[in-house]
């Protein structure tokens, strides 16, 4: 009997001590190291210096505006694209799985992707300079262009990571009773009323998921970033690595990494009090 | 109460030992081979060249492992601290060893007997002590950096201008002719991520305008260089803070004329017929330039160190040296005859290498020594220089000033001597 009792908890423990070994673990780590100074003592010294440091400011403005631009287009592109799955009759599966590939290339491959397309002799310039638009090679990353910069990585980002939003609300919506539509179309309600009274308040523990999911990820922007812009867009993930490789000063790395952790945790806190779902509706 | 340090250590300790299971099982499966970790040859193909032509003539099993600078320094260290040591021999830069040296065995054993029949540079084993009484690497090959530039290039040659003597002010009027008349900037220089921009400053722009590199940092020339940098900065290729080998914007086009490490060049330089290489531009105190040095170190504890110092052994003989050469473009540190048929790309470069060094205003620098751990920190000062100076457009004094500040504290924490061009002080390298 009480074999049986324990055989859960046993079968949970491989992951939990997974997880404690390989993120718990690490986290303590790295608060202890964030907060020690030279000498091993507690001590602010590591975020005075990544606050005083020349790219800080710039990496937490590049990486909020990213998220800020980014995340509303991924949500907004994944409703619209579910919203149209769920009307298809045939060659829906075809599509989703089309829409999805993107999610099966990692960051850094995505990067040097547009990379080959956005720059200086890259296969956009060509097409430009094909259809008589420019006339020599244009400059589309490079300090000189931060917007351009900025854009390609906002470009870059949405095609990479729209997928996963797309895959969690689609999910989502299958959950909803077809009953509910049809009652509303019988009531008369257009199409744009059924997805705002029905899909959009039923579908919100999808949306708090995926908004959630993608925020976090989203403030750990990297290769991308790295790929296009170099170091020409700082921002807080790249400012960790280069701390922790290139300067070789965990101290300051973790700060970054902390940092990073608590502004995850901070809109996660936000996203779970705005789309507040009541356990009713969590069918 | 328990103290970070002491809690970060028991850490260290037990994630380094949670590496180790995984580097056991390589090992084990690997049988008795000797691990040679190196920061060098990262690249596939030259690892590949390393594996199979380099160590083709060595009768015992290597397992070649390039690594990345930031986890080859973790990986020592944790198998320093733990006592657990697999790697047999270690291949890095000069720079890369000073913050794991506590982790090598003393190589003056080693040092004398290889010593006794092959002449290794001087200078470069005086640098393998790292400015201790003991020998703690073997120097193993040599690059430096150097200029290459398209054949396209060479019509806009300023007049009178000579491609292994030039000036500073001769390269700006180069670029500015290639400016004008093709609308596109085609000089470039590696400011990206993995680029080396931060060698430029310290080993070719500091010592040629002001004869020193620490000590200079902030003088009256340091100020009249940068300005005269900013304004060479209008002819450079903005996409040069993206560039990390100068080798793929030059086989692009994108570039025409490169400062870069040769090893960084020379899919290009391969092409003989395209580019053409030559001596670094000389500043008012002279032609800087910087020669780098990778070296053969072995940690204390390794499984078998007869086996790591024979390896050693057969990578210093200058028939190795020569394929080394041959095969990845790294230069002997043992004297050994060039032969005749040495591939187009490596012979460029070699001239170009003893035209840098054998000009009559040659000026060496050194890597920097004795910075331990803060070698990364010392770089970021000179780049980020570089970024609020020229990038930036920040006021050339104000910016002097505040990054001096960073570089006065990282000389004071480490206590590192001056090195060359500086004259040599009496404890921590002052910023004057």
């Amino acid at each position: 009997m009480t074999g049986e009792r324990a055989l859960p908890y046993l079968l949970l423990a491989p992951s939990l001590l997974f997880l404690a070994l390989l993120f718990l673990w690490p986290l303590a780590e790295a608060f202890l190291v964030a907060f020690s100074g030279p000498g091993g003592q507690w001590s602010l010294v590591n975020f005075r210096e990544m606050a005083e440091d020349l790219n800080f400011a710039d990496a937490v403005r590049n990486t909020l505006l990213l998220v800020a631009v980014v995340v509303p287009i991924q949500l907004a592109l994944a409703l619209g694209l579910g919203v149209l799955l769920g009307s298809l009759d045939r060659g829906r599966d075809g599509f989703l799985y089309i829409w999805t590939i993107p999610l099966g290339i990692s960051d850094l491959a995505a990067g040097i992707l547009w990379l080959a397309m956005l720059s200086e002799r890259g296969y956009l310039n060509s097409l430009l300079a094909a259809l008589g638009l420019v006339e020599g090679p244009v400059l589309w990353l490079s300090y000189e262009t931060p917007l351009a910069l900025f854009l390609a990585v906002v470009v870059a980002e949405v095609w990479r990571a729209t997928a996963i939003v797309l895959v969690i609300l689609v999910a989502g919506m299958q959950l909803i009773p077809k009953e509910y539509y049809e009652a509303a179309e019988v009531f008369g309600a257009g199409a744009f009323q059924r997805f705002r009274r029905i899909t959009l308040p039923l579908l919100k523990p999808s949306i708090q998921t995926a908004l959630i999911l993608r925020t976090i990820l989203a403030f750990e922007v990297f290769a991308v970033v790295v790929v296009l812009g170099g170091r020409d867009l700082p921002v807080l993930a790249g400012e960790a690595f280069a701390w922790q490789y290139d300067y070789r000063n965990a101290g300051v790395a973790s700060a970054y990494a902390v940092l990073i952790l608590t502004v995850s945790l901070a809109a996660t806190w936000l996203y779970l009090r705005l789309l507040r779902v009541r356990e009713e509706s969590l069918a | 109460m328990i103290s970070a340090h002491v809690l970060r250590r028991t850490g260290t300790v037990c994630l380094a030992a949670a590496t180790f299971l995984g580097a056991a099982v390589v090992a084990a499966s690997a049988g008795a081979e000797i691990l040679f970790m190196s920061t060098q040859l990262r690249p596939i193909e030259e690892a590949q060249k390393m594996r199979e032509e380099i160590l083709r003539n060595f009768p015992e099993a290597v397992e070649f492992v390039p690594e990345d600078t930031g986890p080859f320094l973790n990986r020592i260290e944790a198998e320093g601290e733990t006592g657990k040591v697999t790697v047999g021999v270690i291949g890095a830069l000069h720079g890369d060893l000073p913050p794991v040296a506590r982790y090598l065995d003393g190589l003056d054993d080693l040092m004398a007997k290889l010593s006794a029949d092959r002449r290794f540079v001087p200078t470069f084993v005086e640098l393998g002590k790292l400015g201790t009484e003991r020998q703690v690497y073997v120097p193993w090959m040599q690059a430096t950096y150097i200029m290459a530039a398209s054949k396209e290039a060479l019509d806009y040659l300023p007049a009178g201008a000579e491609l292994d003597r030039l000036t500073y002010g001769q390269l700006k009027e180069w670029a500015k002719a290639i400016a004008e008349a093709t609308g596109e900037r085609k000089l470039g220089f590696p400011a990206g991520p993995k680029g080396l921009m931060h060698r430029f400053l310290q080993g070719y722009l500091y010592p040629s305008y002001t004869g020193g590199v620490v000590r200079t940092f902030k003088s009256a020339e340091a100020e009249a260089m940068w300005a005269e940098f900013r304004d060479l900065w209008r002819y450079v290729n903005p996409r040069s803070t993206s560039y990390d080998f100068m080798q793929e914007p030059l086989l692009a086009g994108e570039v025409w004329i490169a400062f870069d490490h040769t090893a960084r060049l020379m899919n290009a330089l391969r092409e003989s017929d395209r580019f053409v290489a030559f001596a670094a531009p000389a500043g008012p105190e002279g032609r800087g330039f910087m020669p780098v040095v990778a070296g053969l170190a072995i940690p204390e504890g390794t499984p078998d160190r007869e086996a790591s110092a024979r390896l050693i052994d057969y990578l210093t003989r200058p028939e190795t040296q020569l394929v080394t050469l041959r095969e990845v473009g790294f230069y002997p540190i043992v004297e050994a005859e060039l032969p005749e048929d040495l591939p187009a790309g490596v012979r460029l470069a070699a001239a170009a290498i003893g035209a840098q060094a054998g000009a009559p205003d040659a000026l060496p620098s050194l890597l920097p020594v004795g910075l331990g751990g803060k070698g990364g920190e010392f770089n970021k000062v000179y780049r980020d220089t570089f970024q609020r100076i020229v990038i930036r457009g920040e006021g050339i004094e104000e910016a002097l000033a505040v990054q001096a500040g960073k570089l006065a504290r990282i000389m004071t924490e480490t206590g590192a001597p001056c090195w060359a061009p500086d004259a040599p002080s009496e404890g921590a390298c002052p910023v004057e």
